[in-house]
């Protein structure tokens, strides 16, 4: 970024809610059907008809307050009035100035928080497609609507404008994505659009300065678009500031392919949406049993599901361990990490494993036989496999969903090395490089790699490298 | 009884019930009074002739068979254009519905049906129930079968006038500030407005959400309380509809009043038509003779009423009536863009009174406006709540006219909305409180007008009130007969 | 105290027109400026009353948290729903073309 500027953003998320129907109907809630055959007079906004509230969207609404640390209040439903094709009551019923859930945080996993000001609940519109050359907006001739999505569950997630990078942003929506998934409310697909991100790109001098005007940007598929798109938006608004001119606060779309925010077609009207308290509808009031209730079903949050991995190496040293557990815990794996660990495999090992090899089937892995898996991690930690053939019977139990490692092992002639033979095999490669072992000797650690090289060869992998590297070091301290 | 001659509903229906009376000839002798002078009155948008004759016989057949057809079993009902009837045009009187059938029954219809009820067809109305006249109805205005050149009221006009007609004994309408119970007044038959919660709204087309209730227009109290007996009850399909049981006023409708404490609204009283105050007064007087204690009481809250009413539900309709958009149903007038198109629709669909009161709820709710509007007619509700409580710590029922006046000129009015509105200045209240109240026909004019008497209860007082309106009814001055069916 | 707002303008009606998707004709904004502003007229006395200490009342009746089970329940006839509407294409509703995007 520019030199002399600070950038602030905002992002607000809309999540769909996995629930069997709708916000305020009994319609199915289901992506994919054909163009309106879930619809009834209610998401139809036919005349005469009313909205009732759903159970289970509000708890999975409650469940992502609670996983977003908001307090859980009593709220109200507002009418946000205004003319729109796929607005079926040219109003939407949502949350104003008394929302479900307010003032959390996230934490993203570098320990940053990230402020949530709410996150309250309304109803999704129908979808619109446009006929015309581009399949845009603009340009087409007519448009078609279908109220299959009209009314589904939504829960809008409105951040504080805490980030200060396009990676805060980035880590932030990919953090949220798999608290939403973890809660069970959402299957969080950008792509599909059950989860929508919009950013507020802001730019100014410095911290000290109060914040610029901001733009909102749309249109954003994926978590790489939303970090391109806010760099190249504050870049856009620093080149018009330094030329003296100024930010025109305005919505922008993100065009993928050009690489670049436009601004949409200005409206002749600012939205003034008259809101006010839904009339059908009565205030929300969960008690502190419901809410404790939902609290109390709620598993662990990514977060949570991380430290409890760091926790587990407490006092170990290994590298890389936040990439590694960032992965595995991304997975759904670290419950597999946790009962190795518990049963007695060396943590480091069972965190590089799963984060390297196992990761690579995570369905698979996901479902394989723990004991299996346990048995298999305790072969290679105590030498009666080397890595690289504890990775090949890796292989064979997550294609087969388990089996019995010793004796994939054996079928493969993965016997372990004898002393004697590991003994002799390290001595050969001593001898074959004494310039190498002399200087190993002297000091030069590094040179250990040579031998362990050669006797990797010489014995096709079957050797175990941490024992190799046991016998140079005794052979050099006993000269 | 006050209206002589037609034969109470809930006579009608033991009779079908008991297998003495065949519904095809109680129906068939009600399509015969339409035909006579409906052409005249205008009481209907639609005679469902057809479906009519086919609940009539299924309703037959039951009894052949055996089986109770229910409490309303072969009556015939007229029902409000803004209920939604299945497959049946469903207008509320405006262009913009013209030819609507809706896909759905509204809750009310469907448990009319239940009860065996004959539906005979869809009333007239002021577009969108926007009115206090059936005036703005784009079908044309319903005459007042007293006199036809005057107005049966409104919104409810139709329903009121298939009544007093002989149209049908029984009829359902809705009330927002008053259009049951005023037209009732100036039809003289029965009609009631119930507690705001205790008949499900799902299917009544809105018009101001926090303020409509469907209720029943009868010939005798002891009718509308088994019409409301039945259409009442929690709805879970309507989130405003109350969980809990309805008191059922059929069955103690003669109880009477001694114990009873009643009081006679002054505010309501003052200003209104001499011979309208005087037949109240009277009402109070047979109230006194029947064992009540009969007080004068003041509920000055009531007079911001009015002012607080015409911010609140014109709000509401702004929003309830943004959906007539051309997009999905209804009248659509094409154009070049959505934008164009909805305007060039809702411009074109609906009556000078609609787009009055939509602009001026969209004002109302309009950035900057919220608050010296909106908000402050909500805190004005308040204190109406408020002033009716503090009334009836010493009150079992309030007493005052239904409407200033009897009815007036077709045509007297439409030029001044605010003189059209100061109609609805004694019923709009209890809308705003959303307590129950009935009008009870109670003697007429020197003209000869219909005079209705009003009656005033808490929430869920619906037992008491209709205790009240019988001993009130019973002592009514008979006036001459308007039709006369059986 | 809440303050009255100034008299209604030709201007301000034309505005609400507006945002309600509704067109006037000459002849009728000036009716309707007159007519409106009367009505506001007489709602000044309830827009000038110091109600501050007054919470407003939304629901006449104080009800909370109605709720229905997350159950599927039956859906409408698509043919019966397309039916009514004004303009039909591929089972979806059709309409000209949207000049704005949705906010």
């Amino acid at each position: 970024m520019t030199d002399g500027w600070v950038m602030v953003i905002g992002l607000e998320v809309h999540c769909e809610l996995r629930t069997d129907t709708k916000l305020f109907c009994g319609c199915p809630n289901m992506f994919g059907d054909e163009p309106n055959t879930n619809v009834c007079p209610v998401c139809l906004g036919l005349p005469g008809s009313l909205p009732v509230l759903n159970q289970r969207a509000v708890e999975l609404a409650m469940a992502i307050g609670t996983a977003l640390h908001c307090d859980i209040r009593p709220s109200t439903f507002h009418r946000k009035n205004y003319f729109y094709p796929d607005q079926a009551k040219d109003y939407q019923i949502s949350q104003y100035d008394e929302p479900l859930n307010a003032d959390g945080w996230l934490e993203l996993p570098d320990g940053f928080r990230v402020g949530i000001e709410r996150a309250h609940m309304e109803e999704d519109t129908g979808k619109t497609t446009h006929a015309g050359t581009s399949g845009r907006i603009h340009g087409a001739d007519y448009s078609l609507v279908d109220y299959n999505r009209s009314g589904v569950p939504l829960v809008e997630i409105v951040s504080r404008a805490d980030m200060r990078t396009s990676e805060q942003a980035r880590a932030y929506a990919t953090e949220l994505r798999s608290i939403l998934v973890a809660t069970g409310a959402s299957d969080g697909k950008m792509e599909e659009g059950s989860m929508r991100v919009d950013a507020n790109v802001s730019v100014r001098r410095s911290a000290d300065d109060p914040f610029g005007t901001r733009c909102e940007i749309k249109n954003l598929n994926s978590v790489r678009s939303l970090g391109r798109a806010i760099d190249y938006e504050a870049e856009r608004q620093i080149a018009l500031l330094e030329a003296g001119e100024v930010v025109v606060q305005q919505t922008r779309h993100w065009d993928e392919d050009a690489g670049r925010t436009q601004a949409l077609r200005s409206k002749e009207e600012a939205y003034d949406y008259r809101y006010f308290l839904e009339p059908d509808l009565v205030p929300l009031v969960p008690d502190a049993e419901w809410i404790h209730a939902v609290a109390d079903t709620l598993g662990l949050m990514p977060a949570e599901r991380r430290a409890r991995l760091v926790g587990l190496l407490e006092g170990g040293e290994v590298t890389d361990v936040a990439s590694q557990v960032a992965t595995v815990v991304d997975l759904g794996l670290d419950d597999l990490v946790v009962e190795a660990a518990a049963r007695g495999v060396p943590v480091p090992l069972a965190l590089k494993r799963t984060a390297n090899e196992a990761a690579n089937d995570a369905e698979a892995a996901r479902a394989v036989e723990v004991g299996a898996y346990v048995a298999l991690l305790t072969m290679e930690a105590n030498g009666s496999l080397s890595a690289t053939q504890a990775k090949v019977v890796l292989g064979d139990l997550l294609a087969a969903g388990g089996g019995d490692p010793a004796a994939i092992a054996k079928a493969k002639g993965f016997e372990a090395m004898s002393d004697d033979s590991l003994v002799a095999t390290v001595a050969e490669a001593v001898a074959a490089h004494p310039d190498e072992w002399a200087r190993f000797c002297e000091g030069e650690d590094k040179l250990s790699q040579v031998f362990i090289g050669q006797v990797m060869k010489a014995t096709r992998g079957q050797a175990n490298g941490k024992a190799v590297m046991a016998e140079l070091q005794r052979l050099r301290r006993e000269g | 009884m006050s209206v002589a001659g037609p034969r109470p509903a809930t006579d009608l229906a033991a009779e079908v019930r008991g297998g003495s009376r065949r519904a095809a000839d109680v129906l068939e002798e009600h399509l015969a009074a339409i035909d006579a002078r409906d052409g005249e009155i205008h009481a209907f948008n639609l005679v469902t002739r057809d479906e009519a004759r086919a609940q009539a016989a299924a309703v037959d057949a039951r009894v052949a068979r055996g089986e109770d057809p229910g409490p309303l079993a072969g009556v015939p009902v007229a029902l409000k254009d803004n209920l939604c009837t299945r497959g049946l045009p469903t207008t509320c009187s405006s262009r913009i519905l013209a030819g609507w059938r809706p896909p759905y029954d509204a809750t009310v219809v469907t448990r009319l049906r239940e009860a065996g009820a004959v539906m005979v067809g869809k009333t007239n109305m002021d577009e969108f129930a926007m009115g206090s006249s059936t005036e703005s109805s784009a079908t044309g205005p319903t005459r007042n079968p007293h006199d036809t050149g005057r107005v049966p009221g409104g919104s409810s006009g139709g329903s009121a006038a298939a009544v007093a007609a002989g149209f049908a004994p029984l009829a359902l309408g809705s009330d927002t500030g008053g259009s049951i119970r005023q037209p009732a007044a100036l039809c003289g038959v029965v009609g009631m407005k119930p507690t705001y919660g205790t008949v499900s709204r799902y299917g009544l087309i809105a018009f101001a959400s926090s303020l409509d209730q469907i209720g029943p227009f009868a010939r005798s109290v002891a009718d509308a309380a088994q019409l409301f007996d039945v259409i009442g009850g929690h709805d879970p399909a309507d989130s405003t509809s109350l969980n809990r049981p309805t008191p059922r006023a059929l069955s103690v409708v003669d109880e009477g009043v001694a114990g009873m404490t009643v009081g006679v609204l002054a505010e309501y009283l003052d200003g209104v038509d001499p011979e309208v105050a005087a037949r109240t007064r009277e009402a109070a007087d047979a109230l006194a003779a029947a064992g009540a204690r009969v007080e004068e009481v003041s509920v000055p809250e009531v007079l911001l009423g009015l002012s607080a009413y015409y911010l609140i539900a014109p709000a509401e309709a702004s929003s309830n009536l943004a959906r007539y958009d051309g997009v999905r149903f209804g009248l659509r007038v094409d154009a070049e863009d959505t934008v164009t198109m909805n305007t060039a629709t809702r411009s074109a669909g609906f009556g000078a009174e609609v787009k009055r009161r939509i602009m001026l709820g969209t004002y109302a709710l309009s950035a900057g406006y919220m608050d010296a509007y909106y908000n402050q007619a909500l805190r004005v509700r308040t204190l109406i709540i408020e002033g009716f409580a503090a009334a009836y710590r010493t009150c079992d029922v309030l007493l005052g006219p239904t409407t200033p006046t009897t009815a007036f000129a077709i045509g007297e009015k439409v030029g001044d909305p605010m003189t059209m509105y100061r109609s609805d200045v004694c019923t709009i209240p209890t809308n705003l409180a959303g307590h129950p109240a009935v009008s009870v026909p109670f003697g007429s004019s020197s003209g000869g007008l219909p005079i209705g008497v009003q009656l005033l209860a808490p929430a869920l007082a619906e037992r008491t009130l209709f205790r009240a309106a019988a001993v009130v009814e019973a002592a009514a001055p008979v006036t001459a007969a308007v039709g006369g069916r059986s | 105290m809440t303050a009255v707002p100034e008299r209604l303008t030709r201007d301000q009606v034309a505005h609400v027109a507006n945002l309600a998707r509704l067109t006037l004709t000459e002849e009728e904004l000036e009716l309707f400026t007159g007519q409106l502003a009367e009505i506001l007229d007489h709602a000044a006395d309830v827009a000038s009353l110091d109600l501050s200490g007054v919470a407003p009342t939304a629901h006449a009746m104080a009800v909370t948290n109605v709720l229905r089970a997350d159950q599927a329940r039956p859906c409408l006839d698509r043919d019966e729903v397309l039916e009514a509407a004004p303009s039909v294409e591929d089972h979806r509703f059709r309409v000209p073309r949207i000049l704005g995007e949705a906010p």
